[in-house]
């Protein structure tokens, strides 16, 4: 970013260059997209499907950082179970709204009813971690987090769980085999309206998307956005309510809170409760009506470093780092190495390049300078690949930039902004003397 | 006077910690259920013998592992979320030699060197090639690790544990996926049969038998080191101040060394065993490993190698005992029993059974 620009950026209000800068990262990856799909030779249906994914992805994502941030990056609570959180509040989605004519039944109750009952059973299961494992130290809380994860997932697969009867009522989670019996979603249903047709015929006309399951996927993933507008807005009131600046002030110091009169341990219970309730929502919009595709071993603790990843990319403690950081892991790391193989392939970068089928077919050539068999394996196999790279870029993170993108801003905890002082007036710092306040760190 | 004092230490007991109560007599009440099935005939003893066998067997590779764990959390504090990936890179590099000694000729080399092609190496049949997988393993183990210490962790040094935790969540990835990419992500065979023996109804084949031994005959040199070398009273000193350490004139950063170095041999030597007696390899399996040796680490104490060593083993036995009660499709439960034990102690004693002391 040039220098110009930084000025003309750091003249604005927060507010406005976070949107900025969130609007900026969305019409980059748009426009990333839109060159592989359009390299792919893609028609404006396909490229729309992409767009979809990419938006949905980065809007799950975002819900899931956003909530791990109320926890981690306000509260300090390290909690590395949020896959089984999601997995809790997909299933719970589940066994109440699904129909109790399908297989495994659900309780019938309406889709509100359903999403609603999710996010408490989720903000139970919560509460239920939270008041004994907020006694112990941070590293233990990870393993005890970690492990609450696993029995969910490996409970939820289990054959006593796949069909059972509790007081008369049977419910089930499908076992191995996943669970489907959700009620049909609700933007679907819409495409069924008026409205719906009004929607497919604009989308004809203005970019020329015919398809209509592409035109349903890309709703959703705009609703899935508002939603995460909604909650970002929630947090956004709640981190400068007094009631974040508790939080953050628990962050810092716990004992320095508790001795001026706060009850720290309700403080996280409860925000431990709401973050959870969140990722609860979170199962219901990414794997229910998201993926399609509620299986347990989606709910593997690998999703839930993804989420950590994203958040420490953009930057524990802010939420605009949040939403960035999702965007960046789901659009950059996630989904684009999919596609890197396939547009090589078709702008002729491997055309005459075999893909070896062992790592010694690969090597082997090497020793006489023959790098196209090990370019082809790289490519073959940059599934894994990415991986290594996201494991690279966490160390790098955690040596040299632990703040992340937007992380430790500096809190305004006062009613005033404290930028708007003249500027001889040299305030205090209000992040503990780490940095002397200014613009460098935010 | 003795009735009052029980009363006194009772009530304290029932007062202070009701969820240690309450978890000593469901304990309790398992052991005479467990008892009653026996002496009913419920529970044939040949299968309570096989649950025994096979905690032991794995008890022992927690324990193993567990060492490795203990040592870089009190010297180091950290808890290493990459020490699976120990074990499954030991479980790789010491596959490749044995293969290597044990196919030379029979197969492809590359084959060999990438775990591929089956030899069919077993104790019985070619007992050379297995011991050196076993030093291969540990020598391999090593070096990632001595690496990995110089390249990541060394750098941040006096970083607070959580940035170091997740910094091993990223060594994590590189390392299961860089095997993932060097050898691919299928399961496979890799032992040959080897003899089986019956003992009292029991079948114990020489794999077994070889991983008891070499484990006992490593926790002995543990024992040894830490007793009775200078490295291991330094070990010992740092776990317990490390400024202290630091002010008598330890080299810090050599016993940082020895540490990764002893860890990481031992997590090399227990992925390559329970490689051993499983059969079978696949790229995530140190990973799969990881909770439960945090979890016998961490119920024997954490920061204390004799409590890593006991943890692992009871842990090993308890949750293979579990199957007495978990049988069916309840079975399917025994491994999320496992980690609510953990859950368990971690509540109810997070100092673990040998808490209090570190690394002694």
């Amino acid at each position: 970013m040039s220098a110009d620009v930084r000025s003309r950026l750091a003249a604005l209000d927060r507010p406005v260059r976070d949107a900025l800068m969130v609007a900026g990262m969305m019409l980059g990856l748009y426009a990333v997209f839109w060159v592989v799909g359009s390299t792919l030779g893609y028609d404006a249906s396909g490229i729309f499907s992409l767009f979809a994914t990419l938006t949905l992805f980065v809007g799950v994502y975002a819900l899931a950082v956003l909530a791990l941030n109320l926890q981690w990056g306000y509260a300090g609570l390290f909690n590395i179970g949020v896959a089984g959180f999601l997995a809790v509040g997909a299933y719970s989605f589940g066994m109440l709204s699904g129909s109790p004519t399908g297989s495994p039944p659900g309780l019938g109750l309406p889709f509100v009813v359903g999403v609603v009952g999710a996010m408490l059973v989720t903000a139970f299961v919560g509460l239920l971690t939270a008041f004994p494992a907020l006694r112990l130290r941070a590293d233990y809380l990870a393993i005890a987090t970690l492990a609450l994860s696993e029995i969910i997932r490996l409970t939820v697969l289990s054959r006593p769980a796949s069909e059972f009867t509790v007081g008369g009522v049977t419910l089930g989670t499908g076992g191995g085999q996943g669970y489907r019996n959700f009620p049909a979603n609700p933007v679907d249903g819409l495409f069924e309206t008026p409205v719906g047709d009004a929607i497919l015929v604009a989308a004809d006309g203005i970019f020329g998307v015919t398809r209509q399951p592409v035109v349903e996927d890309f709703v959703y993933a705009l609703v899935v956005v508002c939603l995460v507008g909604v909650v970002y807005w929630l947090l956004s009131r709640t981190a400068n309510s007094p009631f974040g600046r508790v939080l953050k002030a628990i962050r810092e110091d716990e004992l320095v809170a508790s001795s001026l009169g706060k009850d720290t341990r309700m403080f996280k219970v409860k925000v431990f409760m709401f973050g959870c309730a969140l990722m609860g929502l979170c199962g219901v919009l990414w794997q229910v009506y998201g993926l399609n595709s509620v299986v347990p071993n989606t709910f593997r603790p690998d999703i839930t470093f993804y989420i950590f990843i994203a958040l420490i990319i953009g930057g524990s403690g802010s939420n605009t780092g949040s939403v960035l950081g999702a965007g960046l892991f789901a659009g950059v790391l996630f989904l684009l190495p999919q596609n890197i193989n396939r547009l090589l392939g078709e702008v002729g970068f491997l055309q005459g390049i075999s893909s070896p089928n062992s790592f010694a077919g690969a090597v082997g050539p090497l020793a006489s300078l023959d790098v196209t068999p090990f370019v082809g394996y790289v490519l073959g196999n940059i599934d894994e690949l990415r991986f290594v790279v996201v494991g690279v870029l966490l160390i790098y993170l955690m040596q040299r930039r632990p703040e992340g993108l937007l992380g430790h801003r500096i809190e305004p905890a006062a009613a005033v902004d404290l930028r708007t002082r003249p500027a001889d007036h040299r305030p205090t710092a209000a992040d503990g003397g780490d940095s002397d306040g200014g613009d460098d760190d935010e | 006077m003795g009735v009052s004092d029980a009363y006194s230490r009772g009530r304290r007991l029932v007062v202070d910690q009701p969820a240690t109560l309450v978890v000593t007599v469901v304990g309790v009440l398992l052991l005479l259920d467990l008892v009653v099935q026996l002496v009913t005939g419920v529970l044939p003893p040949t299968r309570l013998a096989r649950y025994l066998w096979t905690g032991l067997r794995l008890g022992l590779i927690y324990g193993l592992a567990g060492i490795g764990l203990s040592l870089t959390y009190s010297i180091l504090s950290f808890a290493n979320f990459a020490h699976g990936e120990y074990l499954t890179v030991g479980g790789f590099s010491g596959w490749a030699v044995a293969f290597l000694v044990g196919g030379y000729g029979v197969a492809e080399l590359s084959d060999l060197l990438l775990v591929q092609a089956n030899p069919g190496v077993s104790i019985t049949s070619t007992p050379l090639a297995v011991v050196l997988g076993l030093v291969g393993a540990i020598v391999v183990t090593v070096l990632v690790a001595l690496v990995l210490d110089r390249l990541v962790y060394r750098p941040m040094r006096g970083a607070d544990g959580i940035s170091l935790l997740i910094a091993s969540v990223g060594v994590a990835f590189i390392l299961r996926y860089l095997v993932a990419f060097v050898f691919d992500v299928n399961v496979r065979g890799v032992t040959g049969g080897t003899v089986s023996y019956n003992v009292g109804g029991l079948p114990i084949n020489a794999h077994d038998i070889t991983l008891v031994a070499v484990s006992v005959v490593l926790m002995l040199g543990v024992h040894v080191l830490l007793q009775r070398t200078k490295l291991g009273k330094a070990m010992r000193a740092m776990a317990d101040n490390k400024d202290l350490a630091r002010v008598t004139g330890i080299p810090t950063e050599r016993v940082i060394r020895w540490t990764w170095m002893l860890g990481a041999g031992l997590a090399g030597a227990a992925g390559y065993l329970v490689v051993l007696t499983r059969g079978s390899i696949i790229f995530d399996f140190g990973w799969i490993l990881l909770l439960f040796i945090f979890a016998a680490v961490i119920l024997g104490g954490i920061g204390s190698v004799y409590g890593a060593i006991a943890g692992g083993i009871i842990f090993g036995v308890a949750s293979n005992v579990s199957r007495v009660w978990l049988t069916g499709p309840w079975s399917d439960l025994a491994d999320p029993v496992a980690f609510l034990l953990l859950i368990v102690i971690l509540l109810v004693r997070p100092q673990g059974l040998f808490g209090g002391v570190t690394t002694a």
